[in-house]
């Protein structure tokens, strides 16, 4: 639907660099360990689908990626750079950290929009306050992002007077303000009214299109098929299975990843 | 205007409160509790601020410390932490000052009064802020967090915004008491209203007289402030529909 500012951040076509890259990621909460390992890589413009069901650690490997959550263990690597890490796994270097945040851009389920500013303000905030953009320019760039997310007009208004599925699309031209390498979504429709699923998924799906690299976290299967050039199968904190949509959704190994699939459908 | 009064039977009281009467005197005593007040609010609030974060987010030495302050500060009565905060306070500076070689000081009555009251201030403000802190949606804080936002800056375009609107009823209670509190500096003979009420009245014998007077101007303080933090408490809930409806 709104494709026409894609253009500028299309990455440049060649061999895919590697854009998120994880090795052997532990996480335990106490005693319960929650990753028991992980590996995974998602290369530039590369859709990965991670599914599984509630408890797999889907999110808390999507919030280690970013450092919400503190790792156990292992290795994290974005856009090439390695995140310098404690034997303890919390991060060495926190001005690092934050600077490979404003590259990762991430969208909640639960939208987390600054409630006390506008659609306008909750898009510049991060470019004008953390990366320095100018104003005007930031405001010119988050019109244009609103415009495309379909809420155009709606600069103005607070993010409490607009439905689930309206907030969802501004949270999502709040990640695009900051023109993020990759983008994390942890179930962006999951807490939308079903009427509502449909306007988020159209947003995401141009993003696709436009070659973003994106890990999503979804219950969506459908979709994660038809957007996902890489599913990931997670069980117990632990990749099961993974491959292209067609071989994990058409042709499922595991009896775990088939009952899983068939209990979803 | 003065035929109606005299009509009244209250040419008297009019003539003993006009301003180059007693009157002038219980308004240099209401500016003087005001600036006090303001002061007080003010070094309330930085101490709440540091006091509130260091309770959520210190270590243990800092959490402690801060328990102890907020807990003596407000199981001791107030009247009784001002004799105490004040007569040890210029004490201390006269000491210092004596060790230095020079003589005693003499205390600014107004930088006094700011500081105790800003003190036990502070001790409460430290709670409403902490309260306030707390009641805001991880979510927030996490959003900031999650596009490099630092610490700082997190906590004064998301944390200190988003938590104004749970904190303003406690601090304009806060105000309110602060006002009101400045009358107990009386006891340390500082000059507020409450002190040149007192002069005023036994001076002249019009107790009722001043009393009402003194009595008008603290419910015209409580009832311009109600006005203003309506105001403030309008801007901080910006964005949060009404709980009366009209949301959407
Ligand atoms: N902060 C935490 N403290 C303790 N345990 C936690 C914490 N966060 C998550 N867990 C636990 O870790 C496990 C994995 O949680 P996680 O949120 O990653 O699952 P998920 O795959 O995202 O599930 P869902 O589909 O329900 O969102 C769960 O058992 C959860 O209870
Ligand atoms: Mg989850």
């Amino acid at each position: 639907m709104h494709t026409a500012t894609a253009a500028a951040s299309v990455p440049e076509t060649g061999t895919p660099r590697e854009a998120i890259r994880v090795e052997d990621l532990h996480k335990s909460f106490g005693n319960l360990e929650v990753l028991k390992g992980v590996d995974l890589t998602a290369r530039q413009g590369d859709v990965v689908a991670i599914i599984g069901g509630s408890g797999s650690g889907k999110s808390t490997m999507l919030r280690c990626i970013n450092f919400l959550e503190t790792p156990s263990s292992g290795k994290i690597v974005i856009g090439g750079e390695e995140v310098a890490m404690r034997a303890d796994g919390s991060p060495a270097n926190q001005k690092q950290i934050e600077k490979i945040r404003t590259k990762l851009a991430m969208v909640f389920q639960q939208f987390n929009l600054w409630t006390h500013r506008t659609l306008l303000e909750n898009v510049i905030e991060v470019p004008v306050h953390v990366l320095k953009v100018p104003k005007a320019q930031a405001i010119e760039r988050a019109r244009e992002l609103l415009e495309r997310v379909g809420l155009g007009g709606k600069e103005d208004t607070f993010p409490a007077y607009l439905s689930g599925g309206q907030q969802q699309r501004a949270a999502i031209a709040r990640a695009l303000a900051v023109n993020p390498s990759a983008m994390l979504f942890d179930e962006p429709t999951s807490a939308l009214d079903p009427e509502l699923v449909g306007e988020v998924l159209t947003v995401i799906r141009d993003l696709a299109a436009e070659g973003r690299t994106m890990l999503l976290v979804t219950h969506e299967m459908k979709f994660a098929r038809e957007v996902a050039n890489h599913v990931v199968y997670l069980y117990q904190g632990r990749i099961e299975e993974q491959g292209p949509p067609a071989e994990v959704f058409g042709n499922p190994q595991s009896d775990r990843l088939k009952q899983f699939l068939s209990s979803v459908a | 205007m003065t035929g109606l009064l005299e009509l009244l039977g209250l040419g008297a009281s009019a003539e003993l409160l006009s301003l180059s009467g007693w009157g002038g005197n219980l308004l240099r005593g209401l500016a003087n509790s005001l600036q006090i007040a303001f002061g007080a609010f003010g070094l309330g609030l930085v101490i709440g601020l540091f006091g509130a974060y260091g309770k959520l987010y210190g270590g243990k030495v800092t959490r402690d410390l801060l328990a102890i302050y907020t807990t003596v500060i407000r199981a001791v009565p107030e009247l009784v932490l001002i004799l105490i905060l004040y007569y040890v306070g210029s004490d201390i500076i006269n000491k210092i000052s004596e060790a230095m070689g020079g003589g005693r000081v003499e205390i600014n009555g107004v930088a006094a009064g700011i500081w105790v009251l800003g003190i036990v201030q502070g001790a409460y403000a430290t709670e409403v802020l902490r309260g306030a802190i707390k009641a805001v949606p991880v979510g927030q804080i996490e959003a900031a967090k999650s596009y490099g936002m630092p610490a700082f800056l997190t906590m004064r375009r998301v944390t200190i915004p988003a938590m104004m609107s749970f904190a303003v009823p406690g601090l304009a209670n806060l105000w309110l008491i602060a006002t009101k509190d400045t009358a107990l500096l009386a006891v340390v003979g500082f000059n507020e209203l409450t002190l040149e009420t007192r002069q005023a009245a036994s001076s002249t014998r019009a107790y009722f007289t001043f009393f009402l007077a003194a009595g008008f101007l603290y419910l015209m303080v409580t009832l311009c402030s109600g006005a203003v933090f309506a105001r403030v408490e309008k801007w901080a809930r910006r964005g949060q529909p009404s709980l009366k409806g009209g949301a959407r």
